[in-house]
C-alpha cells in the first residue's frame, strides 16, 4: 500500500484534491444559471421566458443543478455516516422500551448507512436480537423516508424551512407508525424463521477500522453508484418538470389540485404509493408543480408516499412479513402521510 | 479454505466475489467459493448489511465492497 511508504504526502495530496473539488463544485453551482442563460439567450438568441426555449433552458439548468447537489450532499453524508453503522444502531436500540425505542429508532434510521437492499437481513438481525417489532418498523420506515437524497434536493430546491418540516414530519410518521404496529401485537405475522434464527459468530462492525482514505473512497463510490442507479428517474423527472414549467398554464394545478380541493392530498398519496421512483425522480416534478400553484402539503405528501412505500420493497419484505403485517405497515404509513399533507396545507 | 459470499445477488456481491478471487489468486491460496443467498443464513452470521465475506465460517467483512488489496490484508491477517 502506498499509504505506508509516504503517509504524509498521500494525505496532503488527498486533502488538496478534496479542497480543489469543493472549490470547483461551488464555482460550477454559482455559475450554472448564468452560463445557460448566456448560452441560450446571448449565443443562440432565444427567448428563454416562453415555450420550448424556456423548457430547454430549465432542463439544462436543472439537470446540472440537481446533479451537483446530489454529488455534493451524497458525498458529505456518506463520509459522515461512515462513522455510524447498523451494528452500532442495533446495539443502541437493544433493551430500549417501546416509545423511547421508537423515537431512537426513527432518529437512527436517518443517520445509519443503510440501503433498502439490506432491509431483510437488517430486519432479521434486529428482531432476532430481541428488538421489539414496532421499534424495528420505526427504523425501517424512517430510513428511506428521511434519506440524504431527499434532504439534499429539498434544501437546494425549496430551502431550509420545507426541509426541516419534511424531516420532522418523516420522523413523526415513522415513530407513530412503529408504535401503532407495536400496539397491534402483530408479532405472529412475522415469518416464523425470523424468531428461529440464531445469531452466531462474532458481529463485525461494517464501518470499523476505516481510514480517512477509505471513508473518502466510500463517499466517491456511493455518489457513483447512486447516480448510476437514479439517472433515468432524474432525467424523466426533470423532463416532466420542464414540460410543466414550459407549457402548463400558471394556475392549472392551482385550479384542479389547489388548497380548495379537499381530495387533493388523498389523490396525491393514492398516486404516489404504487409509483416506484425515488426522491431524485420526484423532486424536480414537485418543484415544477409547486411553481404552478400546487400547495406544499399536497406535494410533500406525494413525495413521501412515493419514497416511503413501493411495491418492490413490499415484495422484498414479504420474505419476512406476512401479508397482514405488510398491509398494516403500508396502511398506517399512508394514513400518516395523508395526515401530514392536510396539516401542512392548513398551516402553511 | 472455504469462502462464502453472502448477499442476495446484487452488484455488490458480484464485485466482492471478484475482489476476493483476485486476492486468493495473488496470494496463491487454494479456495472453494460458495454463494449464500438465503436471508436466514445471511442473518445467522450476524450480517445486517450485505455483501458479507465469510472464510472458514469466520465473518471477515460486511456492508461494503473492499479492494482486492484489502481482502489480501484480511486473508493474511487471519
Amino acid at each position: 500500500m502506498t499509504t505506508q511508504t509516504r503517509p504524509d504526502r498521500t494525505a496532503a495530496r488527498r486533502w488538496t484534491l478534496l479542497g480543489a473539488a469543493a472549490a470547483g463544485w461551488v464555482g460550477a453551482y454559482a455559475l450554472n444559471e448564468v452560463a445557460w442563460t448566456w448560452l441560450y439567450d446571448t449565443v443562440f438568441g432565444l427567448d428563454i421566458t416562453i415555450g420550448w426555449a424556456s423548457m430547454l433552458h430549465f432542463f439544462s439548468y436543472d439537470t446540472i443543478k440537481i446533479t451537483l447537489l446530489l454529488t455534493g450532499i451524497i458525498f458529505v453524508v456518506t463520509v459522515l455516516r461512515s462513522f455510524m453503522s447498523i451494528e452500532r444502531t442495533r446495539a443502541l436500540l437493544g433493551g430500549k422500551r417501546e416509545g423511547v425505542g421508537n423515537v431512537l429508532a426513527a432518529s437512527l434510521g436517518v443517520v445509519t448507512p443503510f440501503c433498502s437492499c439490506s432491509a431483510v437481513p437488517a430486519f432479521i438481525g434486529f428482531v432476532a436480537s430481541g428488538i421489539p417489532l414496532g421499534v424495528t418498523m420505526s427504523f425501517l420506515i424512517a430510513s428511506p423516508l428521511v434519506n440524504e437524497v431527499a434532504i439534499a434536493l429539498l434544501l437546494g430546491l425549496f430551502g431550509v424551512g420545507p426541509t426541516v418540516l419534511y424531516v420532522a414530519a418523516g420522523l413523526v410518521i415513522a415513530i407513530v407508525a412503529g408504535m401503532v404496529i407495536g400496539r397491534f401485537r402483530l408479532e405472529g405475522h412475522v415469518e416464523a424463521f425470523v424468531y428461529e434464527t440464531r445469531l452466531r459468530g462474532q458481529v463485525i462492525d461494517s464501518t470499523a477500522g476505516l481510514t480517512w482514505g477509505d471513508r473518502l473512497a466510500m463517499g466517491r463510490e456511493e455518489v457513483a453508484s447512486i447516480l448510476r442507479k437514479i439517472w433515468p428517474y432524474l432525467l424523466v423527472g426533470i423532463g416532466l418538470g420542464a414540460v410543466i414549467h414550459g407549457w402548463a398554464p400558471a394556475d392549472f394545478f392551482a385550479r384542479y389540485a389547489g388548497p380548495d380541493n379537499p381530495f387533493a392530498v388523498l389523490v396525491a398519496v393514492a398516486i404516489g404509493v404504487p409509483l416506484y421512483s425515488n426522491a431524485a425522480g420526484i423532486l424536480p416534478l414537485v418543484d415544477a408543480l409547486y411553481d404552478k400553484g400546487m400547495p406544499m402539503g399536497t406535494l410533500l405528501a406525494f413525495m413521501m408516499a412515493t419514497v416511503a412505500l413501493s411495491l418492490p420493497e413490499m415484495i422484498l419484505l414479504r420474505r419476512v412479513l406476512k401479508p397482514r403485517l405488510i398491509a398494516t405497515f403500508a396502511g398506517v404509513t399512508a394514513l400518516g402521510i395523508v395526515a401530514v399533507g392536510y396539516i401542512f396545507n392548513a398551516i402553511l | 479454505m472455504h469462502v462464502k459470499i453472502l448477499g442476495s445477488g446484487c452488484a455488490n456481491c458480484v464485485n466482492l466475489e471478484k475482489a476476493t478471487r483476485r486476492a486468493v489468486d495473488e496470494l496463491g491460496l487454494d479456495a472453494t467459493f460458495e454463494k449464500v443467498t438465503d436471508y436466514a443464513d445471511i442473518a445467522a452470521y450476524g450480517i445486517m448489511r450485505t455483501p458479507g465475506l465469510v472464510v472458514d465460517e469466520q465473518v471477515l467483512l460486511s456492508g461494503r465492497v473492499p479492494t482486492a488489496g484489502q481482502v489480501k490484508d484480511l486473508l493474511s491477517a487471519r
